[in-house]
């Protein structure tokens, strides 16, 4: 139990997948200019994140590691389907995507005007296809890779909402010319990641 | 026939792509692994032609596809060829460049959800023919590449006082006091760094400021 939560707050706040692995930084950027937007995109990502983890860890762990199709036949023990990776998560991304949209469609549309817009884009959003990458490269279990994939979700939600409420704020601010708009955005965006550095070596 | 292909107009795609808009500066496209690999010259060096080569290489297939591909699934068929692509540059990587390969780990992976590629695909190659599109591809891989290369020089200069791996900052420098800056290893010196550069570009060129989609 403590490993997992230790392994939820690392993905959340230590190691921020925007903040010190620098993914989903082009959604972040343009969605961050108003709260509303920020929130909902957050939310987005974190549903999506923690279904497509656990998901492609289904496929990875069964199909395409190595030695995964063994428990088909003994004959197939041998085959390493692992270069298939990049193709086979990001259709499974891009179907998780379609599938969740049309059951937040049909179960709750209000949920779905809210996050309607947003839900097409994070099938590119590079955090999705980078929590799964992360998830293979660093050979999580199962239990593990739901974990790292709500907590990865949470903490992009956690850093755009952040991000959208500084940026309200900076409207009333007197920036020089050239470095208004995407200039400064880098720079806070910058100061945010030494903020959360100061996360580094807590443990549970 | 080389020099006929790179006619006037050609080359004016590859200098928009550059300059006047360039991919991370103002499209504000690719900016993830533009962050995350700059901390060495090399691993940089290397994400920039594995980029170029498959922004280039999709735009050609894409753009030579794009009567057939039906406009309801474009995007998974996009997504499709761009993936392949990066398998080819992943394996090729794998085989030749290890140890690079595994320094840039998933982010050779994360090529394929990189907006520049996807963007140009659908923004440039879904409406003009292959040759065109190919020099906008190049063009735009280089543009993202500048940047890349820039910043990747600032911080492993300052980092770690080194380029390529090589010592340039002199010992003497050490001695006398001179300490390597830390803050250019992590995170956040990235974003600093993309924040001034944006920045000064923006202060040469003021006219680009009005173009700022993020503003």
């Amino acid at each position: 139990m403590e490993h997992y939560l230790s392994l939820a707050v690392k993905s959340m706040f230590v190691e921020n997948i925007l903040l010190a692995y620098f993914l989903g930084m082009c959604s972040f950027l343009a969605c961050s200019k108003k709260m509303e937007t920020a929130i909902g995109l957050g939310l987005a990502v974190t549903f999506v994140l923690t279904i497509t983890t656990p998901a492609n860890w289904a496929i990875n762990h069964y199909l395409l590691d190595k030695g995964a199709l063994a428990w088909i036949s003994p004959a197939l023990a041998k085959v390493d389907l692992s270069f298939l990776s990049f193709i086979a998560f990001i259709a499974v991304i891009a179907t998780m995507v379609q599938i969740v949209e049309l059951s937040i469609d049909r179960i709750s549309p209000k949920l779905y005007t809210a996050l309607g817009i947003f839900l097409p884009l994070i099938a590119v959003n590079c955090s999705i296809l980078g929590g799964s990458l992360f998830m293979a490269e660093r050979k999580y279990n199962f239990l593990e890779s739901v974990v790292f994939g709500f907590g990865a979700g949470a903490g992009w939600a956690l850093a755009i909402i952040a991000m959208s409420a500084i940026r309200s704020k900076l409207k009333y601010s007197n920036i020089p010319e050239s470095l208004q708009g995407l200039g400064i955005t880098m720079i806070i965006t910058g100061l945010m990641a030494m903020g959360f550095m100061c996360f580094a070596g807590i443990q549970l | 026939m080389a020099m006929t292909l790179i006619t006037k107009q050609n080359r004016k795609i590859v200098k928009d792509a550059l300059w006047e808009n360039n991919p991370i500066t103002l499209q504000v496209l690719g900016i993830c692994s533009a962050l995350a690999v700059t901390v060495q010259l090399k691993t940089a060096l290397v994400m920039s032609i594995a980029l170029t080569f498959v922004v280039a290489m999709s735009n050609v297939v894409i753009s030579s596809l794009r009567n057939l591909i039906p406009s309801k699934i474009r995007i998974i068929v996009e997504l499709s060829v761009i993936s392949t692509l990066v398998i080819l540059a992943d394996q090729v990587l794998k085989a030749y460049m290890y140890d690079v390969s595994k320094q840039l780990s998933v982010f050779v992976g994360l090529i394929i959800t990189n907006c520049i590629v996807m963007g140009r695909a659908e923004a440039f190659a879904m409406a003009n023919p292959p040759g065109k599109s190919f020099w906008d591809g190049l063009g735009n891989g280089l543009g993202y590449s500048a940047v890349l290369i820039t910043v990747a020089i600032a911080r492993e200069i300052l980092g770690s006082g080194k380029i390529f791996g090589f010592q340039i900052v002199p010992q003497a420098f050490y001695d006398a006091g001179y300490v390597n800056n830390g803050v250019m290893v992590l995170a956040p010196g990235a974003f600093f760094l993309l924040g001034i550069i944006i920045w000064a570009q923006r202060a040469l060129s003021p006219q680009l400021s009005s173009k700022d989609a993020t503003k």
